[in-house]
């Protein structure tokens, strides 16, 4: 990370497909630099010697064997969907790429 | 100014498992819509994935089979996207600790012997399959969460053919390893191509340009001689060439751009928080590797130098694991590989074409096969009267001998049964009489050919032929 990490908040919220007011945006972007700055002063932390981790458990290879199990009925999963035609959930044309 | 292509292909290769990557709906084609469905791969909040063993131990083969290292430990990742053909908004990935690096696969491009270098496969999670309707999109989520790997090849190949040798060779040793069906009509093995050109000599890459998700080997390499002469064309009438997704229109044989927004491409990669890491152990990939069967290229080998065949014919029989596998158990049964194997690219493989039959699904066996190989070795039946044994064998099935002698198929070798023959094409040909006892000997043939006709093909040649030497003072 470089040191002046910045965030942009409406990019972000575009990406994340949140609609934001300009008043949501300047206070999301107060309170996600606390957070910036909070990540900053644990740079000040001495880690020689300390093993990067994606994940704070020890634990490694929860598995399954490939045995089919029940999943959902359905019905009830079509039940949750908008809109359905033929069994499948419809949603708005994906746009095509031509 | 002299040009040279680099291309890359990234193929998604879609595993032979029973469930889906991380939840245990069955992994199955053409079930009705939205059957094969959990809040795992519906991307309910709230659910847990949990890795498929078995899927692991399928990427971890490929990778051995194509001489990657197995990573001792690897973990997971999120590529975020709103796509609908995804439920939770993020695919399952690995992004910077796959299962397999490094790796490399050498095979032939015309005659030439060529390695093309690997650099990694990574295990992730198929989307949904979608089904545009007018005026809206219709979503399958069976397929969504199913395992898919992803071979990522170096930017190593220079032209179409290097493409097409690189999938064909990568297909079969998949089919092979039993990793995948690769079934190219089930979208079992997609690609995305990376073409970039520059000047020869020059050491870095141009621009490139991604042609994405294809699964015709036919439309790839069209895609990339298109794609290589119009990066050309552009750089040498001044221009220069955009990085960017292109589409193939197959239709009227051209790449077009897909212009899509930049942050399109900001996946926001972050370590998934749900699965915890894979640790491999030396123990478990010395297993795997123990068990890993014979590869295309290692069979082909030992057709030529155990069983004596041609180069050409270990190729044909190899191209196809369902056909080598016919003809490595018909070869237990008899010792006439050479005639085994001409069947088997003749005869057996027009029949296949013609009806299009596969041969596991003919009434045809391996038995069956290598009596007919011993019925002609022996000189019971002509070479014809093999094909058409065949024949019946392979729609209607049965006893070889049975059907020889229903048929009246055997040869006739005996010389008093063949002399009626013998004489009256004797008589009826003086004039090459005359010239092979004037010492043209290839005037025999001609004779010859006489009791072959007159037997319906069923005279035993050699035998003929030492009668007629015989009954002509040679
Ligand atoms: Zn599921």
């Amino acid at each position: 990370m470089a040191e002046a990490t910045h965030i942009d908040v409406s990019y972000v919220a575009h990406l994340a497909r949140i609609h934001l007011t300009e008043e949501e945006t300047a206070l999301f972007q107060g309170q996600l630099n606390q957070v910036l700055e909070y990540v900053e002063q644990l740079k000040e932390l001495d880690v020689t010697g300390v093993e990067p981790t994606a994940h704070a458990m020890s634990l490694v290879n929860v598995l399954r064997a490939d045995e089919p199990a029940p999943g959902l009925d359905h019905d009830t999963v079509v039940d949750n969907f908008p809109a359905v035609r033929d069994g499948q959930v419809v949603v708005p044309k994906i746009i095509d790429q031509s | 100014m002299k040009y040279e292509a680099c291309i890359g292909l990234e193929t998604h290769v879609m595993q032979k498992t029973q469930t889906k990557m991380f939840c245990g709906c069955k992994h199955e084609y053409g079930a009705k819509p939205n059957t094969n469905v959990c809040p795992v791969c519906l991307g309910y909040p709230g659910a847990l994935p949990v890795m498929n063993a078995r899927a692991i131990e399928l990427c971890c083969k490929a990778g051995l089979l194509l001489g990657c290292g197995i990573n001792p430990r690897s973990k997971w990742d999120r590529k975020n996207y709103f796509y609908p053909d995804m439920a939770k908004n993020y695919q399952i990935t690995q992004a910077d600790e796959p299962l397999c690096l490094g790796g490399q696969l050498t095979t032939e491009v015309a005659g030439e012997t060529k390695t093309f270098t690997i650099e990694r496969i990574h295990q992730e999670e198929n989307a949904a399959k979608n089904t545009h309707i007018s005026g809206a999109s219709l979503v399958d989520y069976n397929r969504a969460g199913t395992a898919l790997m992803e071979i990522v090849s170096n930017p190593c190949m220079h032209s179409s053919s290097d493409a097409l040798a690189y999938m064909t060779a990568l297909k079969q040793i998949m089919e092979y390893g039993g990793i995948s069906d690769c079934d190219l009509e089930k979208g079992h093995m997609r690609s995305d191509v990376n073409v970039s050109v520059r000047p020869v000599g020059q050491k870095e890459l141009g621009a490139k340009v991604e042609i994405k998700n294809m699964n015709s080997f036919g439309f790839i390499v069209e895609a990339i001689e298109y794609e290589i002469d119009r990066q050309i064309g552009v750089i040498e009438n001044g221009g220069t060439i955009d990085q960017e997704t292109r589409g193939y229109d197959t239709d009227r044989g051209e790449t077009f751009s897909q212009r899509t927004k930049e942050d399109a491409h900001d996946y926001r990669y972050f370590p998934e928080p749900d699965l915890l890491p894979v640790e491999i152990s030396a123990e478990q990939i010395e297993q795997w590797r123990s068990e890993l069967p014979e590869l295309p290229a290692q069979r082909r080998a030992r057709y030529v130098s155990e069983l004596g065949l041609p180069e050409y014919d270990a190729g044909v029989l190899t191209a196809e694991k369902a056909v080598s596998e016919f003809f490595d158990e018909t070869c237990q049964k008899t010792k006439q590989y050479k005639l085994v194997s001409n069947y088997l690219m003749g005869k057996v493989a027009s029949l296949v074409t013609e009806k299009e039959i596969s041969i596991a699904d003919s009434e045809l066996t391996a038995e069956t096969l290598a009596q007919v190989a011993e019925l002609v070795a022996g000189g019971t039946i002509s070479s014809s009267a093999a094909n058409e044994l065949i024949e019946v064998l392979f729609t209607e099935g049965g006893d070889p001998k049975a059907i020889v002698e229903e048929k009246g198929m055997a040869q006739v070798s005996d010389d008093s049964a063949l002399e009626i023959w013998a004489d009256e094409a004797i008589a009826g040909n003086p004039k090459a009489v005359e010239a092979y006892k004037a010492g043209n000997a290839a005037s025999i043939n001609a004779l010859m050919g006489c009791v072959m006709k007159a037997s319906r093909g069923k005279a035993n040649p050699p035998a003929v032929i030492a009668l007629l030497k015989k009954k002509l003072g040679a």
